[in-house]
């Protein structure tokens, strides 16, 4: 593994300088053990429905197996065009205003390297997605981390983002349904950040790649607020809602100039997203509601039963409102985030993520995914509860 | 449907801890609903979902359409219910297009449930024609696959 000393010192600077995402490191122990119930997992544990992937093996046989479009087939940019702006509240132009990516990440890669110039900076809030950071080093802007916290539901508010900005702030970027802490931001919430976006004039990056998982209230977004969508990068992808984290497929919807810029990059980096994850994903939109309200009430009973599962033995939780992840307070017991995990995982067999590999303020965290059945869901709830009672 | 239902129907063991942890009951509020379900009739009966072909069992199903002239009194309701008491039928559907009724009859091999085809389904009156099909193999009953699932093939920890 280790590479020569020599060749090391010949790495780019801010690749070398990037430390590998902590959960790397933790799916390395966990890989070497046997019977492990994990809570780990950041994808659906739903297959992807049946008539996806039938019609993919279609479009196979049809023979979509060549280039599409630099931006994506026009048919599928036409249809989520009509998705979002059902879905999310903002219109497109399927010509120039939507680009299909690989995965949510390529976007969210390309849309930072567009507009970023070295040294522009980029306000994200903490914990979140593992690659944000690091994303944004490799497009030589300077991460500007804003930390979210338990109290207050890990919501952002215009607080948090006054105390961070500076003259050198240009992006602004959200994800929101949560990774890690599964927090929903309420259109209230958002039209306090829509303000500060538009008065400090930041162009928005939002995330919603959970946004169609919320279980108390619809999800509102900031696309959709007044004077948004012509400053905002929308992203989503189909790899939640629709099971389909494999295909990799993501897209981008913003102003035409922003979107153009995106698809230089991508035209010269990626040419295109597979035809056959394109052709799916047209499917997938062909009936949307059916598949994603199954999940959703699936998801909700198990946030329900997690919840509460937590609250008996004592341990604090925020109710988590999307995605589906819940990430209990684990502070009292005396341990980093950390050692509690590893503990966990070597007496008895439970994988469950640090906060700490979302941002250093998840110290004190533990994200509990419950993309997993509802049988290991309990099994994995006795084991908790006998371990911190030995604790 | 309501929430509870659908739980049941999906797993009908499930405990009602669990399920009044998933619905955000009080465990009492599910205990009564549930018996206010039985109570009503909307809950009939809970049933182990099994692979008959694993049990080689000494066991027909047929599946015959039947067609009926509807009486003056009780339209299909009569004729309908008359059939479904006959215990080796199994299930019973009023259907539409070209004929009246489904039936799911089960017997221990294909003379008996000709037996009861010619001598009680089929002189009955009101009976017009039969038409019987017998099942070959089970791939998929009441919403569960007969043949194992692949195990999980995901990432133990992703992000």
């Amino acid at each position: 593994m280790s590479a020569s000393p020599s060749l090391r010192s010949r790495l780019a600077h801010q690749v070398r300088d990037i430390p590998r995402s902590g959960i790397r490191d933790f799916f390395d122990i966990v890989s070497t053990m046997k019977d492990v119930i994990s809570l780990g997992i950041g994808e659906p544990d739903f297959d992807t429905p049946w008539h996806v992937r039938e019609s993919t093996v279609f479009s196979l046989e049809r023979g979509a197996t060549h280039y599409t479009s630099n931006l994506g087939y026009l048919e599928l940019r036409k249809a989520l065009g009509k998705y979002v702006r059902k879905a999310f509240g903002a219109e497109y132009n399927p010509d120039n205003e939507i680009l299909v990516t690989v995965g949510v990440s390529e976007a969210l890669d390309i849309a930072l390297r567009a507009l970023l110039n070295p040294g522009d900076e980029v306000l994200f809030h903490e914990p979140c997605y593992v690659s944000y950071r690091a994303t944004i080093l490799f497009a030589h802007g300077v991460p500007v981390a804003v930390e979210t916290r338990a109290e207050n539901g890990f919501r952002l508010t215009r607080a948090m983002l006054e105390a961070k900005v500076t003259p050198k702030t240009k992006v602004l970027m959200l994800n929101f349904p949560n990774n890690p802490t599964g927090a929903v931001m309420s259109r209230a919430d958002l039209e306090d950040i829509a303000a500060f976006a538009r008065e400090r004039d930041l162009i928005v990056i939002t995330d919603e790649i959970y946004g169609e998982l919320t279980y108390d209230a619809p999800h509102t977004s900031i696309v959709s607020l007044p004077g948004m969508r012509d400053r905002t990068i929308f992203l989503h992808g189909f790899s939640k809602a629709w099971a389909m984290t494999g295909f990799r497929l993501g897209y981008a919807c913003g102003p035409a100039e922003l979107i153009e810029a995106m698809m230089k990059i991508h035209q010269y980096t990626m040419l295109c997203a597979s035809s056959l994850a394109q052709k799916a994903a047209i499917e997938a939109l062909a009936r949307p509601d059916v598949d994603v309200g199954e999940m959703v009430g699936e998801y909700r009973r198990r946030r329900n039963y997690l919840v509460s599962a937590f609250a008996e033995m004592g341990l604090e939780c925020h109710r988590p409102l999307g995605a589906f992840y819940a990430f209990p307070s684990v502070a009292k017991f005396g341990l980093k985030s950390k050692e509690f995990a590893i503990k966990l995982l070597n007496e008895e067999r439970v994988a469950a993520v640090p906060g700490t590999a979302f941002g250093d303020c998840g110290e004190g965290f533990l994200r509990c995914a419950y993309a997993t059945s509802l049988d290991n869901l309990k099994e994995a709830m006795v084991r908790l509860k006998r371990f911190i009672g030995k604790l | 449907m309501d929430e509870l239902l659908k739980i049941l129907e999906g797993n009908a063991l499930e405990s009602r801890a669990t399920i009044a942890k998933m619905l955000n009951l009080p465990l009492a509020e599910v205990d009564k609903r549930i018996a206010d379900y039985e109570k009503a009739g909307v809950i009939r009966g809970y049933q182990a979902i099994l692979n008959e072909d694993q049990l080689d069992l000494d066991k027909v199903t047929a599946v015959i359409e039947v067609k009926v002239t509807p009486q003056r009194e009780g339209g299909f309701n009569t004729i309908a219910e008359r059939i479904s008491r006959f215990p080796e039928v199994r299930s019973a559907y009023l259907m539409s297009g070209t004929y009246d009724l489904l039936l799911f009859v089960e017997g221990r091999n294909l003379h008996q449930v000709a037996s009861f085809v010619s001598e009680r389904l089929a002189p009955l009156e009101g009976v017009i024609s039969t038409s019987t099909h017998f099942m070959l193999k089970t791939y998929k009953r009441l919403g569960v696959l007969m043949h194992s699932e692949q195990p999980d093939e995901r990432l133990a920890v992703s992000p």
